[in-house]
């Protein structure tokens, strides 16, 4: 088939983990360094108040590539993830515990209840950031495959030099551009100790990625990997220059780019592979291969035309409500926004005088408003 | 009119100690044994939760729209209240949903990629059309709805509940519609070149008549849910606080009695409905349910049996006469295939082999389903009844059955559950690929165990936090505050957080 579909799904797979390094990148970051960056109670709150409203639909980009996947390339969803069996049943897991730890931290009653819902946000960031840059390094590296596309290594095929590698250049960065996010939306002591953070990640990420990259063109690669990891490479330097001269949202951009161009990378080294057969090249599960029929993915094209710009806009909306940043204090985060004429919370608010029978038993709140 | 429970029909197919003794030991074990444990685990866990979580999303919508149109007096207020309270519970419940839900997305590949290769085609697509257009609308929504109390307007943040809302019962659409295909195929044709099913018709897939039965069953089941819920926890306080009661409460006990009676009336006539279509569509289905063996006319709707195994016939059955097959056909005199006929038309269509499922196992989540279905709507009935009548409070015994209603939906969605997924099998698609053909088989038992035991002890551990938190934050009840205070910032917590000058009140 000489269908052009199957290479643009390609890309737009790429797309998808692209908005997921983007976005969920800097959640995991912020989840790695929430015990140092956030250091005391009211700290860790503005961390984690800062991701609180986007963060699970950050997380959704990830589902959304694996959805994508399925119904473009079953055969890569296949392979991929019956092959990385431990590595994504342990991401998996992860994202449970954090998920649960984020929402969970302010219902629990106890501290010792939130200090465990600190350590199921560290383990289970730290887990994912680290292993979705050990599946990627093994997928460029290759997998042993037999002729059915089945990946035959076991777990500990997985565990290369190459991957751990990969592993540790994912978390690190993830947690640099968790620090740059938590300096450009944070005020206070986090966003001073987020510098501190970004500052002292910033060489081991530089040297870690460079060794990375310059491996994986040992491996394989062309033109394009080429000029994205040279892209990436640019971006992280300037990053980390920008954020000593507190060009904090500057920053952050070349930190984003950097996000963006690490799975555009990977995919442009694996192209027009999406496994290749370590043991046989002739094994390799490709574009073309692996991909759905004609049929499924012109239906996919459509739905993904329509709704993804949709996502995209109501996404940046919620960014754009929550833009104040989040700091200590008495100050209300939020009260430097311009506010609607009548907020929600106000428009419920009783104008007539309250019946005073069925607030009888009211405890009185601190700073409740009377009007 | 004698349904008779099967003897066992392989070692495989009853659940049983000496089963699971031998499971664990190896001696019945085959490739897909712990695969489909370790599916059947995860899926029934996230659908304990997931009607939950829609049918207070919508709910709490309602409560909101009611709260919005009157907001500024008196009534608004309470509704507020009630809206506010109900937010926290729902969102204790999505939670898990949510994060549950990450691992339905990724176990095809993990554990069933041979059966992910070869219906990816059709299967993927509503799977992706689910994440894209349901879970991204779900998820930024209710971040929005959260945190977004004091930077939107009423209506702007009465939209964004509506969204999320919508949002969950859109997932459930995608889900159950690939679902559907898996027990009644359609709109595909079989690639000549592979062998493989392709997709020809979205249209087909998406709303064929198994689709919209099963979506219109599950979502009254989710409000059945959602209501028992509501329920439950309102009788609670009418019990414990008498006439003392928060008025709110009362409310919601009001509004909860409504959606009860209703979604149980919608669920039954559609489950009906829904029984026909699949006796024309899996007629194995339908006569596992009843342990019907043999084709018959004026089938009665068995009741109870009680099978002497050994002897393979019924020491006790009791059964409405032409019940079955009324419920099947419409017509007392209808026909209905027994599970000897199917099983030998089906030998007859796709070869050798067993084509019976677990009968016992289907014959009781059938009535499991159907009986704590209508004990729910019956309870909701009773209470209504009750209440007009002005006895309600003065009812101590009848408050305290009523405090416990919602687990019945509950075991009723999960019996539900079981019985159309366990009685399709040995299909994993119906008449296309057998469950033993679509487990991942370069997958080791030892690292399925590995991840069936690790997301047990997971869940297990969260199921117990988030009952206790559930728990707990129902019994505290709707806060009498009818006011919050926005400016205090050290409220604001990292979570999808109700402590958050948003939801909570607690000084």
């Amino acid at each position: 088939m000489t269908s052009v579909l199957p290479g643009f799904w390609f890309g737009v797979i790429a797309v998808l983990w692209a908005g997921f390094f983007l976005l969920e990148g800097f959640d995991f970051g912020v989840g790695v360094l929430l015990p140092w960056v956030g250091g005391d109670e009211t700290g860790r709150k503005v961390a984690l108040r800062a991701i609180g409203p986007v963060w699970d639909g950050n997380e959704v980009w990830l589902l959304v590539a694996g959805g994508a996947t399925f119904a473009a390339f079953p055969s890569w969803y296949a392979s991929m993830f019956a092959g990385l069996y431990i590595p994504l049943a342990l991401i998996l897991a992860g994202l449970i515990v954090r998920g649960i730890s984020i929402e969970y931290r302010s219902k629990v009653a106890t501290a010792s209840g939130r200090a465990w819902c600190d350590r199921g946000m560290f383990i289970g960031s730290l887990l994912p950031a680290l292993l979705f840059g050990v599946a990627f390094a093994d997928l460029i590296r290759g997998l042993d495959m037999n002729a059915e596309h089945q990946v035959t290594g076991g777990f500990f095929a997985l565990v290369s030099p190459f991957g751990v590698l990969g592993g540790l250049v994912s978390l690190g960065f993830f947690s640099f551009h968790g620090a740059v996010f938590l300096t450009l939306r944070t005020e206070g002591p986090v966003r001073e100790r987020a510098h501190r953070a970004a500052r002292l990640l910033a060489v081991p990420v530089v040297v870690a990625a460079a060794g990375f990259l310059v491996w994986s063109f040992e491996l394989r690669g062309g033109a394009v990997s080429v000029a994205m990891s040279a892209l990436m490479a640019v971006a992280l330097i300037i990053s980390v220059l920008l954020d000593r001269r507190g060009r904090e949202g500057w920053s952050f951009a070349s930190s984003a780019v950097v996000a963006v161009a690490f799975p555009v990378f990977v995919f442009a080294s694996l192209w027009p592979d999406v496994i290749p057969a370590r043991n046989h090249g002739p094994w390799s599960l490709t574009v073309h291969n692996a991909s759905s029929s004609h049929y499924t993915l012109v239906v996919m094209t459509v739905v993904a035309l329509i709704f993804t710009p949709i996502v995209v806009v109501y996404q940046a909306w919620a960014y754009w409500v929550f833009r104040a940043r989040v700091s200590e204090g008495s100050v209300n985060p939020m009260a430097r926004l311009p506010r609607p004429a009548v907020s929600a919370g106000e428009a419920y608010q009783v104008t007539s005088p309250p019946d005073l029978a069925a607030i009888a038993k009211d405890v009185p709140v601190p700073g409740e408003r009377g009007d | 009119m004698r349904a008779e429970l099967p003897q066992p029909l392989t070692g495989a197919t009853w659940v049983t100690p000496e089963w699971l003794v031998a499971s664990v030991s190896g001696d019945v074990m085959s490739p897909d044994t712990l695969a489909r444990w370790q599916f059947a685990s995860t899926t029934i866990y996230h659908f304990i939760i997931v009607p939950v979580s829609i049918g207070l999303a919508l709910l709490v919508a309602t409560m909101q729209t009611l709260a919005y149109r009157k907001r500024g007096s008196d009534g608004g207020a309470v509704w507020d209240r009630v809206a506010r309270f109900w937010g926290k519970l729902m969102l204790i419940s999505f939670a898990i949903g949510v994060v549950t839900g990450i691992v339905q997305e990724f176990q095809f590949g993990m554990n069933w990629s041979a059966y992910s290769r070869f219906v990816g085609d059709i299967f993927g697509a509503p799977l992706a059309m689910e994440g894209l257009i349901a879970f991204f609308l779900e998820s930024t929504f209710l971040g929005l709805w959260i945190f977004g109390r004091d930077l939107l307007s009423a209506r702007a943040h009465l939209a964004c509940i509506w969204l999320a809302a919508i949002g969950s019962a859109i997932s459930a659409y995608f889900i159950l519609a690939a679902n559907s295909w898996m027990q009644h195929p359609v709109g595909y044709r079989i690639d000549p070149a592979t062998g493989l099913p392709q997709m020809t018709n979205i249209w087909r897939v998406l709303f064929q008549s198994t689709q919209l039965v099963t979506f219109s069953h599950t979502l009254f089941a989710a409000m059945l849910t959602g209501g028992a819920m509501l329920l439950s926890v309102s009788v609670w306080h009418l019990r414990k606080e008498g006439a003392q009661v928060d008025v709110a409460h009362r409310q919601v006990a009001k509004m909860a009695l409504g959606v009860v009676v209703i979604a149980a009336l919608g669920v039954s006539f559609v489950g009906h409905v829904q029984g026909q279509v699949m006796t024309k569509q899996q007629p194995m289905k339908m006569a596992a349910a009843e342990a019907l063996w043999n084709t018959k006319s004026e089938a009665g709707f068995s009741l109870f049996a009680y099978a002497d195994v050994s002897k393979g016939h019924n020491k006790i059955d009791l059964s409405i006469p032409d019940g079955l097959s009324i419920l099947a056909t419409d017509h007392p005199g209808g026909t209905v295939q027994g599970i000897n006929q199917v099983q030998a038309a089906e030998r007859a269509a796709y070869g050798p082999g067993d084509y019976v499922p677990n009968v016992g196992l289907a014959y009781w989540c059938f009535r499991l389903m159907i009986g704590f279905g209508v004990l729910a709507g019956l309870i909701g009935a009773v209470l209504i009844v009750q209440w007009r009548r002005g006895r309600l409070l003065s009812s101590d015994r009848l408050l305290r059955v009523a405090a416990w209603t919602v687990v019945l939906p509950l075991l009723a969605n999960t019996a539900g559950w079981l019985f159309t997924e366990t009685a399709r099998q040995p299909w994993l698609v119906y008449g296309l690929l057998k469950t033993s053909a679509g487990v991942s088989s370069n997958v080791s038992n030892t690292m399925v165990a590995f991840s069936l035991f690790g997301f047990v002890a997971l869940y297990g551990i969260l199921g117990v936090i988030a009952a206790r938190l559930f728990i707990r934050t129902a019994r505290q009840g709707i806060d009498r505050s009818i006011d919050i205070d926005p400016g205090d910032a050290t409220s604001g917590d990292g979570g999808l957080g109700v402590s958050d000058g948003v939801l909570s009140l607690a000084p």
